[in-house]
């Protein structure tokens, strides 16, 4: 097949990192649970913090649509931290009271926040003690999404991780899909690697606890998110194999993607190529259409979702635009490695974050396009440049053939209404 | 420790960032770890803000924790007056700050920057959103407003509108109109668009104007003791309160009250037979304070609404609040809990809520329009057009935005003839909302001798009784479930009958 050769040297693998360290325009970890509770039907994802981090998931979540959503926060008071309460036995009430006005709770996520870990509340202990008061029906498990150890989609990363130790055993040779995406990508990934022949297929994390895949040393298994890294040590350490691979963002990264996993299944190049061919021709057209305002013209990512090598790969070898800057709060080599090996050389590949000094480079470059947090939008685009909210790359389907040309215009449609609205002025 | 879904407030360094965002020249330095600048969005989406927020956070890490987390708030605060120059400082830490106790406040006093440095204090685990406006007004007021002589001219300071809030920007203008007819002059409006600069001026004035008591009361209070400054009490929304605040404003500025009401329209719209319906509408009122305290007047005296409940989620204002519902015969309702409120709603049963973004929610879920009245906001709440709460044009906005939510006048009637028409149906709303026209869900065949719906554990529907309760248009339903119920509770009934459902009526009609 047409699997590209990464090019040394003319490739951004070997690029200089500029790493940078001072204020991050990034959220924390516990931004994830905003997508993970909707994807995880029978869990609920109880934050031990502040009312900050209660502020941030309402703020982060935009609307509030459910009454009663399968998240909340257990905010620490001045009780917890003068010693005055003991903060488990606060907790174990708060969860008793939880589970029994919530009984379709079968999986219950202690998340760590900032301030649970400055006061070293130990959740992993408090998981072990719940698990067994709530057994059988509950399973209680921790993880952290503070803003000291976790940035955004590592929240993600950091749950998943959380559950492969307790996932169960198995020999099977069976493949993992590793990642929550919405189901309706989910079904398309399944149904073009089923229609090569390709199975059982399982998902991690599955929408309720029951379909949790099981895990051994014939497991292999894709990531479908590049910010797995945790989960993806995780699975190994249970003997699970990986499958390197782009990831499958367009036509190129899709194909990529799915060629990878067909070799490792011995998918023959006719069957590849009769599952493929279809969705990769839409895919193409799809994206000509989409990325017409797109062509020629600079981008720069702000570091936000973890997305931003695999964008931009997209973006420049799909899309033909130019990167100025990609930046990334932090650099998995592991698993972007083969991303960052296709993007031709040129780009600054920044890593961290120093909001202001990064600002200053966007001024400079005063590029066509620039990725950036909802924080900083509404800024740059005052000064006259044109922005991509980061965050609707997260919520939206952008995976996959069916979804590459909708990912292209997500990007062009900020230049597409700059420029129908700058023609309107002018007539 | 406890548990909550949805918060009306903030943490209070949040508070103390709606103060430094609607400021000019001033910057805030905030120790606190990575996460923390998502409060940055917003202020630039919600309020659609063209800047960012004056605002540098640390960003401290897991691993700087054992090491040296004073060293990083210090090379960010001199980073952060090297590059914005601004005219003062005030410095503090969020909730994980709080608890590593670098004291930023002690630091900062050490740097020996040329400017002024104001540190806040604000307990994150005890206090929230409007304790951290109040507060680091308050501390900005004291450190920069001194005693100085008063302008020749009679002037005033308009204090406590900020970023976030619900219509300042308007009020703003609205409450100018209202002094330009007494020939008052305006000193400064702080904190909204005020520099520090400004702050130190607030002295000249004769008076303050006390717009949002929540945001600057303690400042109002600070400035009547030190710069020997009156204050306004009366918040004027609504035309009475309008009224109340010109006369109150006037003695204590000793000029004749002005008023000039050519542009009010709300009494005549209010009086005009078109809001006869509007009748007793039984209305829930819930949000801060100020606007609560405000809403519950114009609902009574303006609007002829029954006032069936009423509270605020800040507990700061629970004794005004308290005294408030007293007045209308009522119990008030001081929660920050969202699902209490919720409950509160649901048992009242009201045909409007007047609330916040959060009791629009409730609202949908209930089936109970809704329209809003007070932070916490929404972009919505930030229409690109004048929209003011405050003076007469507020009034009017007040009416148009309290009845957009209702099925009007000559609709309702035509509801109640043709309850059973494809069109004019429960599931359709009313029918300027617009949305796309809903078929009316299939009736279900008649299978139960007795209804289940009961909503109390030992009354029945009789099946015949509920029939007769779904002819009832969609928005009177509740009220005429409950009021049902209670009659029959009242006389000891178990079943509900038709004739039961028509003898409630009689006995509650007016």
């Amino acid at each position: 097949m047409n699997t590209p050769a990464p090019i040394k040297a003319q490739s951004c693998a070997d690029a200089p990192v500029l790493k940078e360290r001072g204020q991050r325009e990034v959220f924390c970890g516990l931004t994830g649970i905003i997508w993970l509770h909707r994807k995880m039907q029978d869990a609920f994802f109880l934050v031990v913090g502040s009312r900050t981090c209660a502020h941030l998931l309402q703020s982060a979540a935009g609307v509030m649509i459910f009454a009663e959503p399968r998240f909340g926060t257990a905010i620490l008071e001045e009780t917890d931290l003068a010693g005055m309460a003991d903060a488990n036995d606060e907790l174990d009430r708060e969860v008793a009271r939880l589970l029994s006005r919530r009984p379709d709770i079968k999986q219950l996520f202690l998340v760590g926040s900032c301030p649970s870990e400055v006061i070293k509340l130990d959740l992993a202990r408090a998981a072990e003690r719940l698990t067994t008061a709530h057994a059988p029906h509950v399973r209680v498990l921790n993880y952290s999404g503070s803003g000291i150890e976790t940035t955004f989609t590592q929240g993600e990363d950091a749950c998943l991780a959380a559950m492969v130790p307790v996932l169960k055993d198995s020999q099977a040779r069976e493949l993992v899909l590793v990642g929550a995406l919405p189901d309706v990508v989910e079904d398309q990934a399944i149904t073009l690697l089923s229609e090569m022949g390709i199975g059982p297929i399982r998902v991690l994390p599955s929408s309720r606890a029951e379909g949790a895949p099981e895990i051994g040393e014939n497991t292999v298994f894709a990531c479908l998110q590049p910010f797995l890294g945790d989960t993806t040590a995780a699975l190994e350490r249970r003997g699970a194999r990986r499958i390197t691979a782009p990831f499958p963002f367009g036509e190129e990264g899709t194909t990529l993607w799915l060629r990878a996993i067909a070799d490792e299944f011995g998918v023959d190049d006719a069957t590849f190529a009769r599952v493929t061919d279809a969705p990769r021709a839409r895919a193409r057209k799809a994206i000509e259409n989409a990325s017409a305002a797109l062509r020629g013209k600079s981008v720069f990512f702000m570091p936000d979702s973890q997305l931003e090598i695999p964008l931009a790969r997209f973006l420049t070898r799909e899309c033909g635009m130019e990167a100025v800057e990609i930046g990334a709060p932090y650099i998995h080599r592991g698993l972007v490695g083969p991303d960052l090996a296709l993007i031709p050389e040129g780009p600054r590949i920044s890593e961290g974050q120093d909001v202001d000094v990064q600002l200053d480079r966007v001024r400079a470059a005063r590029p066509d396009l620039t990725v950036c947090g909802l924080g900083l939008a509404n800024p740059l685009e005052a000064e006259g440049l044109s922005t991509k909210w980061a965050i609707e790359l997260v919520f939206t389907p952008v995976h996959f053939y069916e979804q590459a040309g909708d990912l292209a215009g997500l990007f062009s449609r900020p230049l597409r209404r700059r420029a129908i609205l700058e023609q309107g002025a002018a007539r | 420790m406890k548990l909550t879904v949805w918060t009306y407030e903030g943490p209070p360094h949040v508070g103390a960032m709606r103060v430094a965002t609607a400021m000019r020249g001033l910057h805030y330095v905030l120790h606190a770890p990575q996460g923390d600048t998502y409060a940055d969005l917003l202020f630039t989406m919600i309020e659609r803000r063209d800047h960012r927020p004056p605002v540098t956070y640390t960003t401290f890490e897991g691993r700087d924790l054992g090491a040296d987390t004073a060293g990083i708030f210090r090379d960010t605060c001199c980073a952060a007056y090297e590059r914005f120059v601004p005219q003062a400082m005030i410095v503090g830490a969020s909730c994980t700050a709080e608890l590593i106790q670098d004291d930023p406040g002690g630091l900062a006093e050490t740097m020996g920057l040329p400017i002024p440095v104001i540190p806040l204090e604000l307990p994150s685990y005890q206090r929230k959103e409007n304790f951290g406006t109040d507060e680091t007004f308050f501390q900005i007021v004291k450190a920069l407003a001194k005693p100085m002589p008063r302008s020749a001219e009679v002037s005033v300071n308009l204090i406590g509108p900020l970023a976030l809030g619900f219509r300042h920007r308007d009020d703003i203008e609205e409450i100018k109109h209202l002094l330009a007819q007494m020939g008052i002059a305006v000193n400064v409006v702080a904190p909204f668009g005020a520099t520090p600069e400004d702050i130190a001026r607030l002295g000249a004035a004769h008076a303050n104007i006390l717009m949002y008591p929540e945001h600057a009361e303690a400042a109002a209070r600070h400035l009547e003791r030190v710069c020997d400054q009156p204050y306004t009490k009366t918040v004027p929304i609504g035309v009475g309160a309008t009224h109340d605040f010109v006369n109150e404003l006037a003695q204590i500025c000793g000029v004749e009250p002005q008023i000039d009401t050519t542009r009010l329209r709300q009494p005549w719209w209010s009086k005009s037979v078109d809001s006869t319906y509007l009748t007793g509408k039984r209305v829930f009122l819930f949000g801060d304070a100020t606007h609560v305290h405000a809403a519950a007047r114009i609902a009574r005296d303006e609007m002829g609404f029954e006032v069936v409940g009423l509270g605020c989620y800040n507990r700061e204002f629970a004794r005004p609040i308290r005294a408030l519902a007293k007045e209308f015969g009522l119990e008030a309702l001081i929660s920050d809990d969202y699902l209490a409120v919720e409950q509160a709603i649901e048992e009242a049963a009201p045909e409007m809520i007047l609330g916040t973004q959060m009791e629009r929610h409730i609202g949908k879920r209930l089936g109970i329009p809704c329209a809003v009245i007070s932070a916490p906001v929404h972009v919505q709440d930030f229409p690109a057009r004048y929209s003011p709460q405050m003076g007469w044009e507020g009034a009017n906005v007040i009416f148009d935005t309290w009845i957009h939510p209702l099925v009007m006048g000559l609709e309702e009637h035509l509801l109640t003839m043709f309850r059973e028409d494809f069109e004019f149906h429960d599931d359709a709303g009313a029918s300027h909302h617009g949305g796309k026209a809903v078929a009316p869900t299939a009736p279900t065949p008649e299978v139960h001798e007795r209804a289940q719906d009961t909503g109390s554990d030992v009354m029945v529907w009789l099946a015949c009784a509920e029939k007769e309760l779904k002819k009832i248009p969609f928005f009177v339903r509740g009220k005429a479930k409950r009021n049902t119920e209670k009659f029959a509770a009242e006389r000891g009934m178990s079943e509900i009958s038709v004739d039961t459902l028509y003898e409630a009526k009689a006995h509650y009609a007016r």
